[in-house]
């Protein structure tokens, strides 16, 4: 029956191909531009996400002052704010305290420019602690990193970034040359290998320094700016905040545990990640939301052919009803032939859609991105879904007419 | 013999808008079962609606239509769609068949809408070979010539095995060889014994019937049986 009935709707559709084919155009355009769309925010997703995990999703980040959970921390918004310092770090380095810690690095930043020969050059001045690559990653290209003496001593030394290295040395030999930061003479002991941009953050363009020295020599001053936690990831990251905003309450003697005393922003990227994903994933099917919309418009086109076709064909379905076709059997067919011209729709637009997604993701790699192709079962089941239904929403109206016509007048209609 | 038809002062009007037009004034006749009759009558007479309302088409404004016992009035429009498909066949002037689509598959239409879908394509073959087709059936329907295209919609209306073949003006758009040739398959099925009822306006085509009923402004003003019936032959196609 539904063999015989989708054999007669594409026999029907065969019979005037070309505008069966530019009634179909419209939901070719449409589920072709969901599929796109669904396609290149996925791919931007996981982009953007991938950015985001390799800045750490095992890290949690712990900012000066109190801020709104979904508001940027205040100190990020380059106000000085001075509630953490050293024994908070301290405090955080001790498993007793946060028992999943695996490590715990301590910022104290500045800017400013780094001066060898007649060169200088303006970077990021990063003062930390010695687990600097323990806890970011990252390997030294040459020489050594500092170490917890050398921290705590004011030693004047620092370990330079690839890009501030090539700015300064070029190719040449950097370790054990001393290099001016703010009319103070520093010895470079090592050097970092080349990471690369991470999101907002270019590993290779800064150096580091001891944290006191930054403190006390650079900036005089003797807060943190940022203390970074790394965690183990099987850990749910919620406990380990826990852990740390406990361990900070007591720290800084706050007692009310709500929340409204804190002196202090806690922050993963963890966190961020669900936020980034929340964001794109709303703005990929708000977009995907939109270029259906074109399958309405498409719907639309299809019914009104529909009807120019059981008013050509009102002498046929007069003759089927003469030869004993019921409403249903009307119904049905031209119900068919609709679905089928959707469905073919659909089909071609899915087909079209992931090859102009592929083309996409050629040039996005061409420029040199990581991007990964997906073209998803879901945004294919929505293509086929919503074409059927386009298909079913917009042909009942044309094929319920042609049902309801009279056997005598159709066959009469020339 | 059964009595196929039977109508009781059966009258049709047309609305339109305000004007009401009787086309049928009030006809009484029946049919039995086996007959060759002729519903003759100029244009205008109403003729082919009294044909429309026994063939299930349309449905009469007053009066009775019995059909094979049954009281059609009580049908609806399902009821009366497969009543049409299992009684009755249909042979019309244009012939009525599906473009671009083989001679086959235009048989095999109305088994497509009957209960019994069991080996359509062997019987519409028998009944394409029964009116001298059997090398056609893959043909398009405008491949082939006028008198085949009537003869298809012959095969057509027998296919379902009907008890009445109607056919309006069967010979209307064909040469008179194509029309003999008609009229001959359409009397070797009444001497088969199926009930056959024939629209025409022209009385030479009605006395191949064995009966005539002339219809004149909606009334019958004769019904008589034939006394010379013509007979189509292969003799009368050389005339």
């Amino acid at each position: 029956m539904i063999i015989q009935a989708s054999k007669q709707a594409i026999k029907a559709l065969l019979a005037n191909k070309v505008r069966s084919f530019l009634t179909m155009l419209g939901i070719i355009i449409g589920v072709a531009s969901v599929i796109i769309i669904i396609s290149i925010g996925a791919g931007a997703q996981s982009f953007i996400l991938a950015q985001i995990e390799s800045i750490g999703a095992d890290k949690i980040g712990i900012f000066p002052g109190k801020s709104d959970d979904d508001s940027m921390p205040a100190s990020l918004l380059g106000i000085v704010i001075t509630t953490l310092n050293y024994d908070d770090y301290l405090a955080l380095s001790n498993k007793k305290n946060v028992p999943d810690m695996l490590g715990v690095i301590a910022y104290s930043n500045a800017a400013g420019s780094v001066n060898f020969a007649s060169k200088s050059y303006d970077t990021s001045l990063n003062g930390c602690t010695h687990d600097y690559i323990s806890v970011e990653g990252g390997k030294l290209e040459s020489g050594r990193f500092f170490t917890k003496e050398e921290e705590k001593n004011l030693s004047r030394i620092v370990v330079l970034g690839h890009t501030v290295k090539k700015e300064l040395f070029g190719d040449n030999y950097a370790i054990g040359k001393r290099v001016k930061i703010k009319k103070h003479t520093f010895e470079v002991i090592g050097v970092m290998g080349e990471r690369g941009k991470v999101g907002l953050q270019d590993f290779d363009d800064k150096i580091m320094l001891p944290l006191k020295t930054v403190q006390k020599i650079i900036s005089g001053v003797n807060h943190l700016g940022l203390i970074r936690v790394k965690f183990d990831d099987k850990i749910d990251v919620e406990k380990v905040m826990h852990d740390i905003t406990l361990t900070l309450r007591e720290q800084h003697e706050i007692k009310d545990q709500t929340g409204k005393d804190d002196d202090f922003t806690i922050r993963s990227a963890a966190q961020a990640m669900v936020m980034v994903e929340t964001i794109t994933d709303s703005l990929k099917y708000f977009l995907a939301a939109m270029a259906a919309l074109s399958l309405i418009v498409g719907g639309i086109g299809i019914m009104n052919i529909m009807l120019v076709t059981v008013t050509e064909r009102t002498r046929e379905i007069g003759l089927r009803k003469a030869l004993g076709a019921t409403r249903s059997n009307i119904i049905n067919q031209f119900l068919f032939e609709t679905i089928t011209i959707t469905i073919f729709g659909g089909i071609i637009g899915i087909i079209v859609g992931s090859f102009i997604s592929f083309l996409i993701l050629i040039v996005i790699r061409a420029l040199g991105y990581s991007w990964q192709f997906s073209i998803s079962i879901e945004s294919i089941l929505i293509g086929v879904v919503v074409s059927t239904v386009v298909g079913l929403v917009f042909g009942i109206y044309p094929a319920n007419k042609a049902s309801k016509l009279e056997p005598v007048e159709a066959l009469r209609y020339e | 013999m059964k009595e196929l038809i039977k109508v009781k002062n059966l009258k049709k009007e047309f609305t339109n808008g305000e004007v009401v037009t009787q086309v049928l004034h009030g006809l009484s006749f029946s049919i039995n079962e086996g007959e060759f009759v002729s519903i003759m009558g100029p244009s205008g007479s109403g003729k082919s609606t009294l044909m429309h309302i026994l063939g299930l088409l349309d449905r009469p404004t007053h009066g009775v239509f019995m059909l094979d016992d049954k009281n059609v009035k009580t049908l609806d429009d399902d009821e009366l769609a497969n009543l049409r498909n299992a009684k009755i066949g249909f042979v019309f002037q244009a012939f009525n068949l599906l473009p671009k689509t083989t001679v086959l598959d235009n048989v095999i239409l109305p088994l497509t809408y009957s209960k019994d879908k069991k080996e359509m394509e062997a019987r519409a073959k028998d009944v394409l070979e029964s009116v001298g087709l059997g090398h056609r059936i893959d043909y398009y329907t405008n491949q082939i010539s006028g008198g085949e295209k009537q003869r298809v919609a012959i095969a057509r209306a027998l296919v379902n095995q009907p008890a009445i073949v109607f056919a309006d003006e069967p010979t209307g758009n064909l040469d008179s060889k194509s029309g003999v040739q008609i009229m001959k398959i359409l009397q070797n099925l009444n001497n088969q014994g199926k009930t056959i009822i024939l629209v025409t306006h022209e009385t030479y085509t009605a006395e191949h019937a064995k009966r005539v009923i002339l219809i004149k402004d909606g009334l019958i003003e004769k019904d008589y049986e034939v006394k010379n019936r013509k007979i189509a032959t292969d003799t009368e196609i050389l005339k």
